[in-house]
């Protein structure tokens, strides 16, 4: 570890830059945000009042707080596991041995690149009431004319396509290279053993994978529960009828349009539990001395 | 029998990979066509998947309408800045958690990696008060400074230095190097992989930040691109341009795609470095 032992003050040199910003940008105001959620502002004397609980029992009583709770929840579910499952399968596809299969890596990788807004303001083309294409499609072949636009399950639906589509290059690129340390050998004993495909994978490919996984977990979980809002802020911008406010919208709309800081506070602290627990199983899992050392 | 069932699969793989590739790239192709329109073509029906030829006049009327110049910019001033802030930074400090023991060691890399559950949504009330109080709003400062720490960096380059031999540091420390020597003339030649996938994923994450800037810049001249095209598609919507929401979209993607493209092989081997820790 201590590859220079006569420099005793040049290390916390180093570490200052990153440390400072940390301290002053992200733990202090943090910690504001843990203060301010047990504090409201009067609006009178234009003081912080001392509340208790009662922004977060406030939280947990408002039916408006809870739809958005129960919406982020399964938004998250479906863009985190369809997402993951559908990215798995096309980097699974793209690691056999076939011809090209690197132009496939390369193929599939730009909608990293893409921002929130940008999937957003394509998919609303797509999904366009007069002229999106998916629109005349789900038309022609269901006989249903939806307004993606109006419609509360449309709408998710439309808001959960883009986001998938949004992280697939990311989380292709991830698994792909996390495929490419499952030792070929490894899967045809297997098979050579007997096992069939379906056995091979979950037997040796995923547990070998898990630690991209859980990875790729916390990242998409960060993307469902936060960056999505400028998709959301460009297709829906909640709506319609509140289907599409996920948590992080909701937070912007009480604290920044709504100047209820104090609640907004509280909500910032359930989001950042929620970030915590599956940010503790993958500091966790990455930490452990891995099962699988290589 | 058994090379016919293995070429039926591969050809299987194909079709499959081919259509979804088809699928993700559609949205792309469509928007593409979209921007060459003219207003009329664009809400022909069936819809035209075929280019039209207005496309540089539709670049030139969303550049126009949302002032693109400012905008790409902001976007490149920020983008680069943090980018670049983000290297230096991680790169010294995971320098510091490999190279030295010093006291506090045990506790502050546990606590970078904490902060790594603090992303800007969740303190983003009391960051909006600090930076008013500082008069950060409307400023560079704002979208650069609270952005400079790099927990993303900081693991990247602590995984890498860890794996280099330690003789390399003897050997350097033997020959009278001081240790910013060996960091800049034998670490940093080393670490230039690491360097570009970082480039690419924060120069990614900086231009497409949308949340933050939106709430700490009113001001027109300070407008970055994501909300220059936010505005765009609201503003035309109502009147259903899409070929000119299309044209600056196209315009707004493409810096993070040429940095991606650029920089695509270090990227993928970075990343492939990460996952076989």
């Amino acid at each position: 570890m201590d590859r220079f032992p006569k420099h005793r003050v040049l290390p916390y040199g180093l570490i200052f830059p990153s440390i400072s910003i940390i301290a002053i940008f992200l733990i202090y105001p943090f910690g504001q945000a843990i203060y301010q959620s047990f504090h409201r502002i009067n609006p009178v004397r234009r003081q912080l009042v001392n509340v208790g609980w009662r922004n977060y029992v406030d939280m947990f009583q408002s039916s408006e707080y809870l739809n958005s709770f129960r919406n982020s929840f399964i938004f998250g579910v479906i863009v985190i596991g369809l997402g993951l499952a559908i990215s798995l399968g096309i980097a699974l596809l793209t690691t056999q041995r076939i011809r090209g299969a690197a132009i496939y890596q390369i193929a599939f990788i730009w909608t990293y690149a893409m921002s929130p807004i940008i999937a957003g303001v394509m998919w609303s083309l797509m999904f366009d009431p007069s002229i999106g294409l998916m629109t005349h499609v789900v038309g022609n072949l269901t006989g249903y004319w939806i307004n993606f636009f109006n419609d509360t399950v449309a709408a998710f639906i439309l808001v959960s396509v883009a986001s998938i589509w949004v992280m697939l290059g990311y989380n292709i690129t991830f698994f792909v290279a996390g495929l490419q340390n499952v030792p070929h050998e490894l899967r045809e004993a297997a098979s050579i053993d007997g096992a069939n495909t379906w056995q091979v994978f979950w037997i040796i490919t995923f547990p070998m994978l898990s630690p991209t996984v859980v990875f790729l977990l916390f990242v998409n979980t960060i993307y469902a529960f936060f960056q999505s809002f400028g998709l959301i802020d460009v297709i829906t911008m909640g709506g319609p009828s509140r289907a599409t406010e996920f948590l992080i919208y909701k937070i912007y709309r009480d604290g920044f349009g709504r100047m209820q800081e104090g609640q907004a506070a509280a909500q910032s602290v359930v989001l950042f539990i929620i970030i915590a627990i599956v940010g503790a199983i993958q500091i966790y899992t990455s930490t452990r001395s891995a099962v699988y050392e290589r | 029998m058994h090379t016919y069932r293995k070429l039926m699969t591969k050809i299987g793989i194909h079709a499959i990979l081919i259509v979804t590739l088809i699928a993700v790239i559609f949205p792309v192709y469509y928007a593409i066509t979209m921007a060459t329109h003219t207003h009329r073509d664009a809400y022909a029906f069936p819809p035209k998947l075929i280019p039209g030829k207005q496309f540089f006049q539709n670049v030139k009327e969303a550049w126009r309408r949302i002032a693109m110049t400012t905008l790409l910019k902001n976007s490149l001033i920020i983008a680069i800045t943090v980018a670049f802030g983000k290297i230096v930074f991680s790169i010294a400090a995971a320098f510091a958690f490999t190279h030295f023991n010093f006291r506090g060691n045990w506790i502050l890399f546990p606590l970078t990696m904490v902060t790594q559950m603090m992303p800007l949504p969740v303190r983003v009330i009391p960051l909006y008060r600090m930076m008013a109080q500082l008069n950060w709003l409307n400023s560079y400062k704002a979208l650069t400074v609270p952005y400079l720490a790099s927990t993303t960096g900081i693991i990247l380059f602590r995984q890498f230095y860890m794996t280099v031999p330690v003789e390399l540091a003897d050997a350097a420390r033997v020959d009278g190097a001081t240790p910013l020597q060996y960091l800049w003339k034998i670490l940093l030649p080393l670490s230039w992989i690491n360097v570009a996938a970082l480039l690419v994923i924060e120069f990614i994450y900086m231009w497409n930040e949308y949340l933050w800037p939106n709430i700490a810049i009113t001001s027109s001249k300070m407008r970055i691109a994501q909300m220059g095209l936010r505005m765009l598609y609201t503003s035309e919507r109502g009147v259903a341009e899409w070929n000119i929401i299309m044209a600056g979209t196209l315009i707004i993607m493409l810096p993070p795609l040429i940095v991606l493209i650029l920089f695509r092989k270090q990227f993928s081997e970075g990343i492939a470095m990460q996952t076989t820790k």
